[in-house]
């Protein structure tokens, strides 16, 4: 193995460049090295300046995503030794728009994501002095899977749809959206319907995959999505198409 | 409520007409997509040659004839290979689209690819029988 | 509930893209090489008594307006998106009223054979 691998790193700095621009670095090569490990190599020794989000380095905090060689990643938990011999090309997450070198706004993210209500919904007045909310492990294995979801954004960076169509919804919140359909302590299901229901609801999917496929925590954002699909068509069947005394 | 929030300025990065091309992934996403043109034309396709077996034999040997054409016969072939992959994949992503529970248990993805290749050579023999021995 | 058209034509493209993956095929197999190439001979008059049954015409149909919806349906996204034509009324509106033509003809076909 080499000692030193190349890294071609996006810098944009506002003051500086009219239009984002790569810059190539060279940081030592090691095994157990990250690309978030060479990216802090090269801001502690090489350029203080170079700007990016980061921090538990392993795989929980979700804030160090960023595109490398065109694929959204998690660089806490992408090796440089498996870009060998490089060069590994880090770009800010794709989808959104460009801050300052590797960091990107999330505004839109976090404009969308309370749309789809993440959270539980009840229709009683149950407090928790009245004691705790029980739950089976199947009604929990319903919707596990869904409630890994890190807000890491590497779905959204993925979309197509979303980079085209920047009124759509995105994976991520549709999955979290599903999650709390699925657990059996939420009744909000139908006021999560009338916001995905609309076209910048779940209809913009064409399911591309491209969000389960990086998604670093097997979240399934495109089945969720499908399944959305599929519930909100079933409702509206039973809604406008049978008689009232076959709707449940 | 949410806290309001600080616009900051920031580069919006444009996506090129082809992005597609240049990830496997997205390309089979396009092409997959694209299989919508030939249904349409497969369509088209079906009803005139219901409209010339109606037509009489006269009509339907002409029909026969000109569906031996080179240019009908490569659009036909470059249509079915779009047809086939577009057999492959959505019989691939039913499993992911929709959960079928029996009997309270998750039925396992691989059933539900596996019943689907079944009802697509039940109805393929069906279709034969029909129309070739019937 | 809100009524929205979106569900039931997202319904009816998915029915499509069954029928276009189960029957299609087979048809295809049949009418675009099989018998223009003499692979199966069966008599004309034994498909002009297969078109007009009722049942094969009402099957047809049934099997049509799905398929028809299934491609208008994508075909839809796919120039929205993978060609990014922006006109997205336009480009709705060309998709399902061209769907809606083809329907048409296909009534008429099935119902003056």
């Amino acid at each position: 193995m080499d000692d030193s691998i190349a890294m071609q790193v996006t810098r944009y700095r506002p003051d500086k460049n009219s239009q984002p621009v790569p810059v190539d670095y060279e940081v030592p090569l090691r095994t157990e090295w990250t690309v978030l490990d060479g990216l802090n190599h090269i801001k502690a020794e090489q350029d203080e300046t170079l700007s990016f989000r980061w921090s538990c380095r392993m795989g929980i905090c979700g804030s160090c995503g960023m595109n490398v060689n065109g694929e959204p990643r998690l660089t806490c938990a992408t090796f440089l030794s498996d870009y060998a011999p490089g060069p590994v090309r880090v770009e800010p997450l794709a989808n959104f728009p460009v801050v300052k070198d590797l960091i990107v706004d999330i505004t839109d993210f976090m404009e969308k994501l309370p749309r789809v209500k993440p959270w539980i919904i009840r229709d009683d007045d149950v407090t928790e002095i009245d004691g705790e909310y029980i739950q089976t492990p199947e009604e929990l294995e319903a919707y596990q899977q869904f409630s890994m979801c890190i807000n890491c954004m590497l779905c959204y960076a993925a979309c197509p749809v979303y980079g085209l169509d920047p009124d759509f919804v995105g994976p991520a919140a549709i999955a979290l959206a599903e999650r709390y359909d699925l657990d059996s302590r939420d009744r909000g299901s139908r006021e999560r319907l009338d916001v995905l229901i609309e076209k910048e609801g779940v209809w913009g999917c064409t399911f591309v995959g491209e969000c389960t496929s990086v998604c670093p925590k097997h979240v399934d954002p495109a089945g969720a999505i499908q399944r959305y699909k599929l519930k909100a068509a079933q409702e509206s069947v039973k809604a406008f198409l049978l008689p009232k005394a076959l709707r449940r | 409520m949410s806290a309001p929030v600080t616009r900051v300025p920031s580069y919006q990065r444009r996506i090129g007409v082809f992005w597609w091309v240049h990830k496997r992934s997205y390309f089979l996403f396009v092409m997959r997509e694209l299989s919508s043109i030939f249904v349409a034309w497969f369509v088209v396709y079906l009803l005139m040659f219901v409209a010339a077996v109606a037509g009489g034999q006269q009509r339907y040997d002409e029909f026969l004839d000109r569906a031996t054409s080179p240019l009908l016969l490569v659009v036909n072939a470059v249509g079915l290979a779009f047809l086939v992959l577009h057999t492959v994949t959505w019989f691939a992503l039913t499993p992911k689209a929709m959960v079928l529970r029996l009997g309270g248990r998750r039925v396992p993805g691989t059933a539900m690819l596996a019943a689907q290749y079944v009802a697509l050579a039940v109805v393929s023999a069906f279709i034969y029988w029909l129309v070739v021995k019937a | 509930m809100k009524f929205r058209v979106l569900p039931f034509v997202w319904l009816t493209f998915s029915g499509g893209g069954v029928v276009a993956a189960v029957f299609l095929p087979v048809l295809v197999v049949l009418l675009a090489f099989a018998l223009p190439l003499g692979w199966v001979d069966p008599s004309h008059a034994h498909l002009e008594g297969l078109v007009q049954s009722w049942f094969t015409r009402i099957a047809l149909f049934a099997l049509i307006v799905p398929m028809l919806v299934h491609a208008a349906h994508r075909f839809r996204y796919t120039v929205y998106d993978g060609l990014q034509v922006k006109h997205k009324v336009l480009v709705a509106l060309a998709c399902y009223g061209g769907a809606m033509v083809l329907a048409m003809a296909a009534f008429l076909v099935l119902t003056t054979v």
